[in-house]
């Protein structure tokens, strides 16, 4: 860390999902003023320098960007509520930047019966999410953790129901799945680092005002 | 479970080689000189403790905490921080003594269920407690000395953030009316979520004013002038009397010269919930965490039943290395003899005479090494006695004793 330091002072790192998320944070940044090359949007590199912005760019899997922010290797971030629920990780978590609204749903085969149901078996993605879910409803369940492709589970029967984000709705609909439950509405939030906060204070916080401008169409309050 | 490998060790525990320990050893004793030049008097303590007493009274998460039994079925744990075992002495073996008490300590602590690597869960703290004085001074004196101390210690780059947890609490109840709800807004303060506290605010329903009220408390970020922010905030007599705290203590830290190294933060709200008033950390450039931190926590020691005041900062001497990094000259062995038998005698007297010089010197018999050539490139100075005669052998630079 400290030879990469010298050279990057006060340069601030930003850790972006790659993937859904990453076109609409790029436009967000765009239109809080940030003047990003063309290349970025098709771009394969895993970093990106823009030294007119005096930024680096970090392009990491969306559940691992709040890991690089922890650490500190990157200042700031953009990670969505999912992925900050499932990894608990110690950072600030100071704007709601509104974008890549989703929802957090439990789903089944519409034959699924919760009362003919004695071992219940969850799949998903999110398994500390999902505990914590089920927990707090008062309901005994076991959990299977799946990387991707959740909604095949109950239809082979490794589980009987799923936890998963839910956008439109197509995927369950087009593998027969119907929504049970709806758990919490997510949207990407702008993340930082606990140390970056007080020594880049200055850079930082003119990047909450401008994004926040953005989001919220106005100041902060 | 598998067996582990013969090279494994439990998670989070690691091991010191010699250029890490010779690098955290002059960062150690650099501390410990400072500190000891501010009257502060060193004190160890045992490294288990019962679980009852200083467990429970540490406020380290239960979960974090490295259990065991003894014989007789007590629950032990591994000390998680110094501060509970020094309130325990202070309260107790300590309570005659002479008050104020400036203590300090150098000493291991345990926090573990880490749940992957770059955390360890044994890392060593230095640190001072300052027992029996309630004021602004002891609180001043405390940051001041921290500092000096990383500064000493070759720290260049850092700063201090303070914060109140009395003036945050207070606030929050004032306008919020209740504990319960107050709490709500500290959890999400303590952890770090202020979207969820923006949202919070405004679901409930409260006056526009009140609701301006908490999100300003959200801004209450920067230079020692942010407190005339904080004083439009606060409308009861407790709430003034926090703020009048930190007017005093800033008053202190002003008169160390201290302005640039410090920022306030109001919205600090750490996790060790035994403060209850000024609370602060220390950040470096060089790292992502906090490298130390500390306050004021003046309910802990009746927990040991004898209410005093005091106050204190802990550096995790892990971080500071980290953070000083291997910008520090590394310490060698300066000087090698290598001898053989025939002149081991002089070689003693040699090595004698360097380290009286105050060198370090390596005694080595030839016969114990295989690749002469390679060993000898670790030392600036490799003096060769080896032979009957008396003479120099091999490529030896320097034979002058």
């Amino acid at each position: 860390m400290t030879t990469s330091n010298t050279q990057t002072e006060n340069m601030l790192t930003v850790a972006m999902p790659k993937g859904r998320i990453f076109e609409e944070a790029v436009s967000l940044l765009r239109q809080a003023g940030y003047d990003l090359p063309p290349e970025f949007d098709d771009s394969r590199k895993l970093i990106l320098d823009v030294p007119r912005a005096n930024m680096r760019f970090i392009l990491s899997k969306p559940m691992d960007v709040p890991t690089y922010v922890e650490h500190g290797v990157a200042d700031v971030g953009v990670a969505g509520k999912d992925v900050m629920i499932e990894e608990k990780r110690d950072v600030y978590e100071v704007l709601d930047l509104k974008i890549s609204a989703c929802y957090m749903a439990v789903a089944a085969l519409p034959s699924y019966d919760s009362k003919a149901d004695i071992a219940p078996k969850i799949a998903t993605k999110y398994p500390k999410l999902a505990a914590e879910y089920f927990r707090e409803q008062g309901e005994q369940v076991e959990i299977i953790k799946l990387n991707g492709s959740i909604e095949l589970a109950p239809l082979v029967g490794l589980a009987d129901r799923i936890v998963d984000i839910v956008s439109t709705g197509r995927t369950l609909k087009e593998n027969g799945l119907v929504e049970t439950e709806t758990m919490m509405s997510i949207t990407s939030r702008f993340i930082v680092n606990p140390v970056s906060y007080r020594m880049k204070a200055t850079q930082i916080d003119d990047m909450v005002e401008r994004l926040a401008k953005v989001v919220e169409g106005g100041g902060d309050e | 479970m598998t067996k582990p490998f013969m090279f494994e060790k439990p998670m989070g525990m690691r091991d010191t080689l010699p250029e890490l320990y010779s690098l955290k050893q002059q960062v150690r004793s650099t501390i410990a000189t400072e500190v000891a030049k501010w009257g502060y008097a060193p004190i160890e303590t045992p490294t288990l403790e019962f679980y009852d007493t200083i467990g429970t009274a540490s406020a380290t998460s239960d979960t974090q905490l490295f259990k065991l039994l003894d014989q007789q079925g007590n629950t032990l744990v591994l000390r998680p921080d110094m501060t509970a075992p020094i309130a325990r002495i202070a309260a107790s073996t300590l309570k005659g003594t002479e008050r104020p008490a400036r203590l300090t300590y150098d000493a291991n602590v345990f926090r573990s269920q880490q749940r992957e690597g770059g955390k360890p869960a044994e890392f060593e703290q230095v640190g001072v407690e300052l027992i029996g004085d309630g004021t602004a001074s002891a609180d001043g004196e405390v940051i001041a000395l921290m500092i000096s101390a990383l500064r000493k210690a070759g720290l260049s780059n850092f700063k201090v953030a303070i914060g109140h947890i009395g003036f945050v609490n207070t606030l929050l109840t004032e306008i919020l009316g209740n504990e319960e709800r107050a709490g709500t807004f500290r959890r999400y303060l303590y952890e770090k979520n202020y979207v969820g506290f923006k949202r919070e605010v405004d679901q409930l329903p409260l006056s526009s004013i009140d609701r301006r009220r908490l999100h300003s408390l959200l801004k209450l970020r920067g230079g020692f002038d942010i407190l005339q922010n904080a004083e439009a905030l606060v409308e009861t007599e407790e709430g003034r009397r926090s703020l009048q705290d930190l007017y005093k203590l800033v008053d202190v830290l002003a008169a160390y010269d201290l302005e640039d190294a410090v920022i306030i933060d109001l919205n600090l709200v750490m996790h060790m919930s035994y403060y209850t008033g000024m609370v602060f950390e220390a950040y470096s450039d060089e790292l992502g965490f906090p490298l130390g931190g500390g306050g004021r926590y003046d309910e802990l020691l009746s927990k040991f039943h004898r209410a005093e005041p005091a106050t204190g900062f802990a550096v995790r001497l892990d971080l500071l290395t980290e953070a000083l990094g291997k910008s520090k000259e590394q310490v060698t062995v300066s000087h090698a003899i290598i001898y053989s038998n025939e002149r081991r005698k002089e070689a003693m007297q040699t090595a004698d005479c360097l380290r009286n010089e105050g060198q370090s010197v390596v005694m080595q018999d030839v016969q114990g090494i295989t690749d002469l050539d390679a060993y000898s490139t670790q030392f600036d100075d490799v003096h060769y006695l080896i032979g009957k005669n008396g003479q120099a052998n091999g490529g030896g630079d320097n034979d002058n004793v």
